[in-house]
């Protein structure tokens, strides 16, 4: 399967009933899949006349307490925002994905890493996080949807799926699940009309009495660190015995897959660990992880950005390098593993 | 062509991106036509565009030009206007970039009234994105995010400005290209909004799916179809249904938002004083 029909069926499996979106590239494919999958199964396909228009629509039906999702890149996110506040505000569920394409602007459409910061620390305004996660295979993408949905209905907060054009485009072979029956818990707080509930269901993220948005906040904050506590999710890759660990996530995470090998046929003891959840970062495994390593390398495709969170959960245990590509460029293995070799003779490897 | 060609074309820009079949280029050189026209002055002209197969128009035209976001072309080129009133300023902008994400721009200006351009590619369908529906692809049409079908109704973008407020609105084919010269200059000479519809083929993403032929068979289409404006007076609903009218549309006078804002800051200066 193709990466953006994987998600789509992923979507489907995982009890998606509508889908709000507007054309943009490397996603579009993704939107043709659900435009002709979900009417398959009952459910409901809609493009609407922006981005701005989609977010809103998710944030209707989920407030009606159904399994919603959108997907956009770059331009359209960026319209996506206000929303995303608003959805995290009023405490709703949902899933965006995020093909991201190289910017800033219109750039282009070939595979970034560049928003990172957008996805991870806010982009939206107000004091709020995404969920974040970053696969990278085809079978994850179909896997984490699945659990991207459960994620925002257990917690009640928006998920977003970050990946690229390549992953978008990567045919892979994929297992799928057969269970089509999703048990979704039900949502009490829904506005679905008054039978399910008692008194009047408020969806909102008005609080005028700054009293009152304080106290929101402080709900969110302590939802946050149940969040930050249960959700962290990493995979590592040749630990064991490594001097210099490489961290990287979606397509970056594949390229230093092939650097580690490479490296370690060398005689270079080189691990990985990858974050999956993006927010969460699992500074927890990677502050430990800095006890037995001498240094670490974010390999990004951008200028610099999770190597801050790398910095943060390495707490100035071992120094931390960044090596990128940008503007739609994507690192090369070669390039990677040069990097590699300069940091270890220059003092790594003593 | 060849004088016309030299002085507004960039050379070396082309050949240009569009696929066989495609009617911008045909926008184009009609565009190019009523430059010459006009006597258009590249000091005092500006191009604005937004994102999409159509857009990519400015890139080929040898003037100061602004590639904008998705839709919202409008919001710059009122920008400009307002930053400087003197030049004439052409807006190009594909059927979805003006009508679905910018159509909440479209409208605004219209109502302002403000002295700009407007030329709407419409090949109804999202070409640069691959075929995906726009607010102007026809009912019961194919389109890749439509394979059940469209059942959207489409806009009429010439009704729907006028609505709004444009004071010059016309239409024309890719077929009419001398037409659409002419309605250009006119709308160009107009103070006040202006709205030029051209109506465009795109063979590969709405014609080859929906089986209307390559770029002659959608060029004979509009032939068939459209209706000179003189025309469709006489003829009574029955017999216009499912053809549209071609020609200038609407034209009015009103006042222009720029002359309307000097206006106010002579009236705030003579009652309030000086600086
Ligand atoms: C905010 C945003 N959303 C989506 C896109 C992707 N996009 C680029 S062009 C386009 C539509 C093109 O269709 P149309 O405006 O009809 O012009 P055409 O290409 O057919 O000339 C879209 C959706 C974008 N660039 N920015």
């Amino acid at each position: 399967m193709k990466g953006n029909e994987a998600i789509g069926e992923g979507a489907v499996r995982a009890g998606c009933r509508y889908f709000f979106g507007y054309p943009i590239t490397p996603q579009s494919e993704l939107t043709h899949y659900l435009a002709k999958r979900l009417p398959e199964v009952g459910r409901l396909y809609m493009q609407a006349e922006s981005e701005v228009a989609s977010i809103n629509m998710v944030y209707g039906a989920s407030g009606a307490g159904a399994r919603v999702m959108t997907s956009s890149s770059g331009p359209g996110i960026s319209l996506m925002q206000e929303g995303l506040s608003y959805l995290a505000g009023a405490q709703l569920p949902c899933v965006v994905v995020n093909m991201m394409r190289g910017g800033p602007g219109l750039g282009n459409i070939a595979p970034s890493q560049a928003d990172y910061f957008q996805a991870t620390k806010g982009g939206g305004h107000g004091d709020y996080h995404l969920i974040v996660l970053a696969p990278n295979s085809v079978q994850e993408l179909v896997d984490i949807m699945k659990k991207a949905f459960d994620l925002a209905d257990r917690y009640r907060n928006p998920v977003m799926v970050m990946a690229d054009g390549i992953m978008a485009q990567m045919m892979e072979p994929v297992e799928l699940d057969d269970q089509y029956q999703i048990e979704i818990q039900p949502k009490p707080w829904a506005a679905t009309g008054k039978v399910d509930h008692e008194g009047k269901n408020l969806i909102n993220s008005c609080y005028v009495i700054p009293e009152e948005m304080e106290s929101l906040n402080f709900i969110l904050r302590d939802k946050y660190s149940e969040i930050n506590k249960n959700e962290q999710v990493c995979e590592e890759y040749q630990l064991d015995g490594a001097d210099i660990v490489l961290v990287a996530f979606g397509t970056a995470s594949r390229i230093c897959r092939a650097v580690v090998e490479k490296a370690r046929a060398q005689g270079i003891p080189v691990g990985m660990i990858r974050p999956i959840s993006l927010w969460p970062f699992p500074a927890d495994f990677i502050g430990t992880a800095a006890n037995r390593v001498k240094c670490f390398l974010s390999v990004e495709m951008n200028m610099g950005q999770m190597v801050e969170d790398v910095r943060l959960s390495v707490c100035g245990k071992a120094p931390v390098y960044h090596y990128g590509r940008f503007g739609g460029m994507v690192p090369t293995v070669r390039d990677v593993l040069e990097e590699v070799k300069k940091i270890y003779s220059g003092g790594a490897g003593q | 062509m060849q004088g016309k060609a030299d002085k507004y074309l960039l050379k070396e820009r082309l050949p240009h991106i569009w696929c066989p079949g495609c009617g911008n280029g045909i926008v184009l050189s009609a565009m190019v036509r009523a430059f010459d026209k006009l006597g258009c002055d590249q000091d005092s002209t500006v191009i604005v565009s937004g994102i999409g197969c159509s857009s990519r128009a400015a890139g080929y035209l040898d003037f100061n030009t602004l590639h904008t976001t998705h839709g919202r072309a409008l919001a710059f080129a009122t920008g400009i206007k307002l930053a400087r009133p003197e030049l004439m300023i052409f807006v190009l902008m594909g059927d979805g970039d003006s009508t679905a994400i910018g159509g909440n721009h479209l409208i605004h200006a219209a109502r302002r009234n403000i002295d700009l351009n407007i030329i709407i590619f419409n090949n109804h369908i999202y070409g640069m994105t691959g075929g995906q529906c726009s607010p102007m692809t026809p009912q019961e049409h194919l389109a890749t995010t439509a394979p059940y079908r469209n059942f959207d109704r489409p806009f009429d973008i010439a009704g729907l400005v006028q609505a709004a407020g444009a004071t010059y609105v016309a239409r024309s084919t890719t077929y009419h290209a001398a037409l659409l010269t002419k309605l250009i200059k006119a709308g160009a000479e107009h103070k006040g909004f202006s709205v030029i519809e051209a109506i465009s083929a795109c063979p590969v993403s709405h014609g080859r799916r929906n089986k209307l032929g390559g770029g002659y068979e959608m060029l004979m289409w509009q032939k068939e179809n459209a209706v000179p404006v003189e025309k469709a007076r006489t003829m009574t609903p029955e017999e216009i249904k499912g053809k549209f009218i071609i020609g200038e549309l609407h034209k009015s006078e009103a006042p222009e938002f720029t002359d309307m804002y000097g206006q106010l800051i002579e009236k705030a200066q003579r009652e309030h004083g000086g600086e």
